[in-house]
Formats: structure tokens, sequence, C-alpha cells
């Protein structure tokens, strides 16, 4: 008898489970010898908790009511639940706090795409590290982490998310168009990028400095901004990178047009990527305010990575 | 630099294949294998590969290609949003300005029957081949909407009674006035674009990016 899974869930047999837990045995030697603690939570949370204050992650996808007509919702990823975890049960800690976890989390899903409704993420968060060490920290356990899982020709493109926000607001764009604006940068739009910036009432040269910028991604030289709004953005950059190992900083990639999901990061924010894979391994990035909703303000770094699409990289790399 | 600097594009056949082909010439790509024959699917000593318009960014985004050609309106009808939280598969990088078409709003001539079908029945039926535009279009402007899809011809749908209204892609107009049919609502203007994978965007910057110079000194 077959009896049917929902699409995007998928069980894991003993041979690929073997491959999928030595990854993350990898990651979790690595997460732990850098001192960052294992932690469970709950996939089930309450929404009125998860979604609090207006700095909200990815919309939860999966809701259900419990025995008392409360919502409760699968988490759609893990940073969340730890801001949550770090303002109640470490309310006077002191900080840095250091914590990795190995956990499912919930999105939904296009039809037939392939894409997942539940994943495993491994991941870290530096709670009460500001930038730049906190973000160096971050990326070198990330690429330590990586190195261990035996990926040996992946990049992490490392950007900015108030770069160009700042450089909107700098040349006198209101936060209307702002919030479109970075909506379409978000969708890698450039077409729908150049004619919202053709509505705006801005001279040729902005448009330009607005088009052209989000398009630098390489080296070093790209940090090279005259002076101005951009030159702020790229100095953050330039600090994390002083701080980095050799080996990490060669792995990276700046990017000035990087822009991520979730509407809680506050600085760096950063992608992995593998030649393998048309898709980014994982990332992550700084969220400084994302505590302080919960009620215990701390500046705050993490990173999480997809650990089928870590398998899948490493067995494109071995040419499988 | 010549050819696509070891890029894989996407071509898509039918509508838009002479003009991307002809964009291509001008990029200073070899073009005339792909189109004298019309039944290989891989140039790979070219970097080409040709597929159907709408299949360009499953190809793309999967990373199968680097970067692509096809119409905003495949683009439109591939991105679902509200579903993904607002994240990207494609990154798209450039307008090419060719296979300009008109996504509309389209019924039989006369007294509006889609105007008459919200009033009375307080819901519209459109056919389209674009179920997620047509949708999206409803929903944006405010109106009940049961989305019929068809696969072939759409101009048939409203004809035979099916529905009061078709959703449908127009270049010219011919088609619909030769089925007595006439544009109600414009929705979208639609062009060929270029498209991009977002990893390959990144890890390959250089090539694209001196391939868009090119593109852009035409």
């Amino acid at each position: 008898m077959i009896h049917p899974i929902p699409s995007g869930t998928r069980d894991v047999l003993p041979d690929e489970m073997r491959e999928l837990r030595a990854i993350t045995e990898s990651l979790r030697a690595v997460f732990t010898a850098a001192d960052y603690g294992e932690v469970y939570t709950p996939a089930l949370e309450y929404e009125s908790v998860i979604t609090r204050g207006e700095l909200a992650g990815v919309r939860p996808a999966y809701r259900v009511f419990d025995e008392t007509g409360t919502v409760l919702v699968l988490r759609s990823d893990m940073t969340v639940p730890i801001a949550r975890v770090v303002a109640t049960r470490y309310p006077t800690a002191e900080p840095p706090l250091r914590f990795c976890y190995f956990a499912h989390s919930y999105r939904g899903v296009r039809p037939q795409r392939g894409q997942p409704r539940e994943f495993l993420q491994a991941g870290v968060e530096l709670i009460g590290a500001g930038a730049p060490s906190g973000t160096a920290e971050a990326l070198t356990v990330l690429c330590r982490a990586l190195d261990a899982v035996g990926l040996a020709r992946y990049r992490v493109g490392l950007g900015d998310a108030t770069l160009y926000p700042a450089l909107l607001d700098s040349l006198g764009v209101d936060a209307t168009a702002r919030a479109r604006l970075g909506d379409e940068l978000a969708r890698g739009d450039f077409v729908g990028l150049e004619q919202g910036l053709r509505e705006l009432a801005i001279d040729e040269d902005a448009i330009q400095l607005l088009l052209s910028v989000p398009q630098l991604r390489g080296g070093v030289d790209v940090l090279h901004a005259p002076p101005g709004p951009v030159a702020d953005a790229v100095a953050g950059l330039r600090a994390v990178r002083e701080l980095l190992d050799a080996d990490v900083a060669e792995r990276v990639i700046f990017d000035l047009g990087l822009s991520r999901a979730p509407g809680y990061y506050t600085g760096a924010v950063f992608e992995v990527y593998d030649p393998a894979l048309g898709m980014p391994l994982g990332g992550g990035g700084r969220y400084d305010n994302l505590l302080g909703e919960f009620g215990r303000s701390l500046p705050a770094v993490g990173f999480a990575l997809e650990v089928d699409r870590l398998h899948l990289a490493l067995a494109a790399e071995e040419g499988l | 630099m010549t050819g696509t600097n070891g890029l894989v594009i996407a071509v898509p056949r039918g509508a838009l294949f002479d003009e991307t082909l002809d964009w291509l010439d001008g990029l200073g790509l070899r073009t005339d294998e792909v189109r004298s024959n019309d039944r290989k699917l891989v140039f790979g000593d070219v970097g080409l590969i040709t597929m159907r318009p709408s299949d360009v960014p499953t190809y793309v985004a999967a990373g199968a290609a680097d970067l692509g050609v096809t119409g905003k309106d495949v683009l439109m009808e591939h991105t679902d949003a509200a579903i993904t939280g607002g994240g990207r598969d494609v990154y798209e990088l450039r307008d090419l300005g060719f296979g300009r078409c008109t996504m509309v709003l389209a019924t039989r001539e006369g007294p509006d029957p889609a105007a008459e079908a919200l009033r009375r029945l307080g819901v519209v039926r459109v056919a389209t081949k674009y179920p997620r535009i047509a949708a999206r279009y409803f929903e944006d402007t405010g109106r009940q909407v049961e989305i019929i899809e068809v696969k072939g011809s759409v101009e048939l749908a409203p004809l035979t009674g099916l529905v009061e209204a078709i959703v449908d892609l127009t270049a010219t107009g011919t088609t619909l006035r030769e089925n007595h049919l006439v544009i109600r609502e414009e929705i979208a203007e639609c062009t060929a674009r270029l498209i991009a994978n977002p990893v390959a965007h990144k890890l390959k910057a250089a090539a694209i990016d001196e391939l868009l110079e090119r593109a852009s000194a035409l």
C-alpha cells in the first residue's frame, strides 16, 4: 500500500540519514568548540508571541488552534524563538550569550517547484556582541563550519541591510518610495528598480548612483566608495574585514546590493553560495533591534544553514 | 571578450526567438547553428540552450542556466511573492525592449458582459493562460473573480459562453478583433527581459557585468 505524505515534506532513510548526520556532526563540533551551547525550542509557538513587534521575520505559514482557541504557529525560523528564549530565560545573564541549534522550520511553498515545507536548519546566534567584532566572529564560525562539512568552493556574500535605505534617505527619497524600491531590490528586479527611480523627482546622477551601487559586488575594490552615505555603510564592512583571518577574508564577496528577506536585519547581512547549487546554502546577519522587541535590548548576529542544501552542494562538489 | 564568457544562456523558442538571437548577435555571439537547427536543444560550444519561454525562469532559478531571456508576462506569472514573503528566485537585469505586448482584459463587443456579471451575479468568470496574473489583478482592483485556466485558444471561451471575459497577451489585437472581442482594460505592458540566477549573479559577477556592458553598448 502506498500512503502519501504532504508535498514539500519527505522521509529520510538510513543511507541519506547517515550522510546528513555526518554533516550535522561536523557543524556541531565547530559550534561547540566555539562555545555555542545547543538549544531546543518548540516547533509550535504562540502566534501573538512569535509575530511580536514591527520587526517580524518571515511570516509563519501554518497556524492551528489549541484546545482553548489560542492560535499557535509552526515557527518559520529559529532566530525569533531564540530572541524569546533570551528575554525569558536569560533576563539578567551577562552577555555575550552564544547559542546554536539544529532544528526544523516551516515555510509556505509554491506548488511544483520542489520547495520544502519543512527543512532542517543548523545555525548560531551570538547575543550581546555588536559590530564589527560580533559580525566577524559569526563569519569566522560560519566559514569554519563550512570547511568542516568539506565544502571546497563556497563563497560568502557580505553586504549591509541599511546601505540602500540610507542612500535613498540621503537623496531625499520619502519612506513610502523607499519601501517600494527596497522591495524591488529584494526581488532582484533591477528593471522595476529603474522604473521606480524614474518616477521620483531626483536628477539623473542620483538615478545612476542608485542603480549602480546595488550592482557592485566582488573583492575589496567594491569598498572604495566616494564619501557620503555609501562610504558610511562600507566603512562598517571594511571594519569587519579587518578583523577576519586571511582564510575567512578570501571567502568573502562584498555585495552592496545584498538584501535578505526577514525585516529584522539592521546591519551586516550575509549569504552563502556554492557554484554547484543555484540557490544560497544559507545566510544571516545583524539584528540589533529584535531582542528589544522582547524586552531585553541587546545587539545580536547569527546565521542559519540549510542542511539539505549543504548535502546537495557537497554531493555536487564530489561530482555525484 | 567575446562569446558568453563561459555563461550558459537560456534562449526562448517561439515569439521572442528571432529577436533574442539578433540581440545575442549584437553581443558578438555565433547564433547561426541555433537558427538553422530547430531540433537541437543544447548548443554547448556557444553556451546557449533553447526551450519554451515559460520554462526559462525555471531553468535559471535552478541554476541550470546562468542567464535567460523571457517575457515579462512569464515572469509575472512565475512569481508569487504572496507565498514566499517577497523573496526572489531570479534577478531581472534588463528590459530588452523587444517583444512588446500588452496583457489585457477583453470581452465580447457590445455592452460589457463582465460588468453585467459583476453587477448581477457578484462574480465574473475569466478564462486565461495566466491564472496568477488574472487573480492578482482582480484582487488588486477589488473585484470577485472565478478563474478558469485554459491551455489553448483563450478567445474561444467567451464566444461559447464558458466565461464573460479573458485575460490574455496581445501584440496587435488582430486575433481579438477577428473573434469580435474588445479590450476593456490594460493590465500591464510586457517586453522581453534578461534574467539571471541569483547565485551566478554573485559568483560570476565579472562575466555577467562584461556581457551587460556589451549589451549597453548596442
